[in-house]
């Protein structure tokens, strides 16, 4: 579902004297099949803009479209359960909403709301356990009794169980230790890939951003910053410091190289292995033209 | 010699009797003005490691020594003056209603005269640069101005080690710098022990040693230039391993002889250029 937000302001607490706009006059299209990565630092709007993605905020004023569902101050679509079962989101920490006695029923719970037949459910939670990393053998175990990593899982098994089309993932591994974040991102964008989702996925690390996203939006102080892809935004250096936001590791280790040898190497998303091997040829290239 | 001031010897910690052991005949020594990095993957026993430093809980076997002092029930009060620590979650550790009246909690628990504590309310907050925050309300912080309350409430009490316990995990890259700012400055000046739990590869970078836990023993204890050369094996127990040893790395495996194991772009881009005045 192409997604499309047009002039949309958001103001919580609107006409009292407490009103804070936290969204300013955003607009984005983002095309079906995207993997797109917001990032921003904490106030920067980014929590706002994703809970209009499912309609759990309406637009003080402008209009937000999600496939053929629009959502503007007047109107919430009368459909508004149709929308939630096709647009699923992760928030921060889902394991805090965990609430089930058992982990298969806690899974079940989402599908079985939007009316989902039982045989159904069953086919999915199969499919589903050992996608996220999970063993079947902890379907009867009360989710309370998992580690954090698990209940983390089961958490997000919950949400991939309403089979969403748009998966919206507010720092999905927040917490986590480096093995599992790097098991749960590949996960989530192997199901964006498998599925052809539309991905939002808000986070901090730029280093995600680079490697999973095609399309990067920036967002400040409720406004739209800079957008565009990764190679197009990381390589701003002084915009983004502007903001208080650093360039990927990568990035930085460029400019440095630049600085230090007058070589100049674009950054193109490449792997640290073939970094290496254009370092290798530089040094070969200018030796060889003395 | 440095001075020995946190001992484990030979401890072993399980939950219950029927549960797995978390740590199983762990020893290690930290010395005072030291400041250790201990990392190691989710379950591999870190925080456990910090809960028996200050007697929230204790183990079965072994012998946990603070300053002298074995940890125990009878003495656990006497160690808590010495060990201060700042957990995680930010909004877990607020008491008070303003940013003085947290700071101020944990000396009135101790007893310290009026004079006193409002002297030292001003030194901490100074220390971790609050000083203009003396009266705001705890929701009014961000996440990193939460957690230098955190440390500043700690800092009164005077503690000689500090332990952070995967503090920086849920604040936002720029409120992670400031910690660390603010914990590296304090640590130089006030001559304490610094223990870092973490898994974020630029606070391993910055400690004198690391301690890597894995499965409940320690796994590796040496500088973080030591361990970091041990990349293949880290991963293998599931850390993570800083880009500019990865690329040092990917550099050799292209024939370009590095001499040394850098740490950071600086050393790397000194290595790069040593080896290009020779090509």
């Amino acid at each position: 579902m192409d997604i499309t937000f047009k002039d949309v302001n958001y103001i919580y607490q609107a006409n009292s004297p407490f009103a804070h706009k936290a969204l300013e006059k955003l607009s984005f299209h983002i095309p079906s099949g995207t993997f797109v990565a917001v990032v921003g630092h904490t106030g920067s709007g980014k929590s706002t803009l994703i809970q209009h993605l499912n309609g759990l905020l309406t637009p003080t004023s402008g209009e937000v479209q999600i496939g053929d569902y629009y959502i503007t101050s007047e109107k919430k679509p009368e459909n508004l359960k149709e929308l939630r079962s096709k647009v699923g989101v992760v928030f921060q920490y889902p394991e805090h909403q965990l609430f089930d006695e058992t982990v298969e029923k806690d899974i079940s719970f989402g599908p079985r709301n939007f009316g989902v037949a039982e045989d159904e459910i069953n086919a999915r939670i199969k499919e589903i356990i050992p996608a996220v990393g999970l063993d079947e053998k902890l379907l009867e175990r009360s989710p309370f009794d998992l580690s954090g990593g698990q209940m983390r899982r089961v958490a997000i098994a919950g949400v991939l169980a309403i089979k969403p089309e748009i998966l919206v993932l507010d720092e999905p591994t927040a917490g986590l230790d480096p093995r599992g974040q790097r098991e749960i991102m590949d996960m989530f964008y192997a199901l964006h890939k498998e599925q052809n989702l539309t991905t939002f996925l808000v986070t901090h690390s730029m280093e995600d951003a680079v490697r999973y996203a095609d399309h990067v939006i920036i967002m400040n102080k409720g406004t739209k910053y800079m957008e565009g892809t990764p190679e197009e935004v990381f390589t701003q250096k002084e915009a983004l410091n502007q903001v208080q936001l650093d360039v990927p590791e990568i990035i930085q280790f460029l400019n440095a190289f630049e600085s230090r040898f007058g070589i100049s190497l674009a950054f193109k998303r490449q792997s640290v292995r073939d970094l290496a091997t254009q370092i290798k040829e530089a040094f070969e290239g200018v030796k060889s033209d003395e | 010699m440095r001075e020995k001031f946190i001992e484990f010897r030979n401890v072993s910690f399980r939950y219950g009797e029927e549960q797995p052991w978390v740590l199983e005949n762990v020893s290690f020594e930290i010395y005072k003005d030291e400041w250790v990095a201990i990392i190691g993957h989710n379950g591999s026993g870190k925080s456990t490691i910090a809960k028996l430093m200050n007697g929230l809980l204790y183990p079965q076997q072994g012998e946990i020594i603070i300053n002298g002092i074995q940890v125990t029930a009878e003495t656990v009060w006497d160690v808590r003056k010495q060990v201060g620590m700042v957990f995680q979650n930010p909004d877990n550790q607020f008491v008070g209603t303003t940013v003085q009246d947290d700071v101020a909690f944990g000396m009135e628990n101790r007893g310290v005269p009026r004079e006193e504590m409002v002297r030292r309310i001003e030194e901490v907050l100074k220390a971790v640069r609050m000083e203009d925050y003396l009266l705001t309300e705890p929701h009014r912080l961000s996440g990193g101005q939460k957690q230098r309350i955190a440390i500043a409430s700690v800092l009164a009490i005077k503690p000689q080690v500090l332990i952070l316990d995967e503090a920086t995990a849920m604040l936002d890259p720029r409120g992670r710098k400031e910690i660390m700012q603010t914990v590296s400055e304090i640590q130089e000046r006030n001559e304490i022990s610094l223990i870092t739990i973490t898994h974020d590869l630029q606070e391993v970078v910055q400690a004198e040693r690391v301690i890597v836990m894995n499965k409940g023993h320690v796994w590796d204890e040496a500088t973080p230039r030591e361990v970091f050369a041990k990349k293949d094996e880290l991963r293998e127990i599931g850390l993570d391993v800083p880009f500019v040893a990865i690329l040092a790395d990917e550099l050799k495996r292209n024939n370009m002889r590095l001499s040394n194991e850098p740490l950071n772009h600086e050393e790397l881009l000194e290595e790069l250029w040593t080896l290009h005045s020779k090509m």
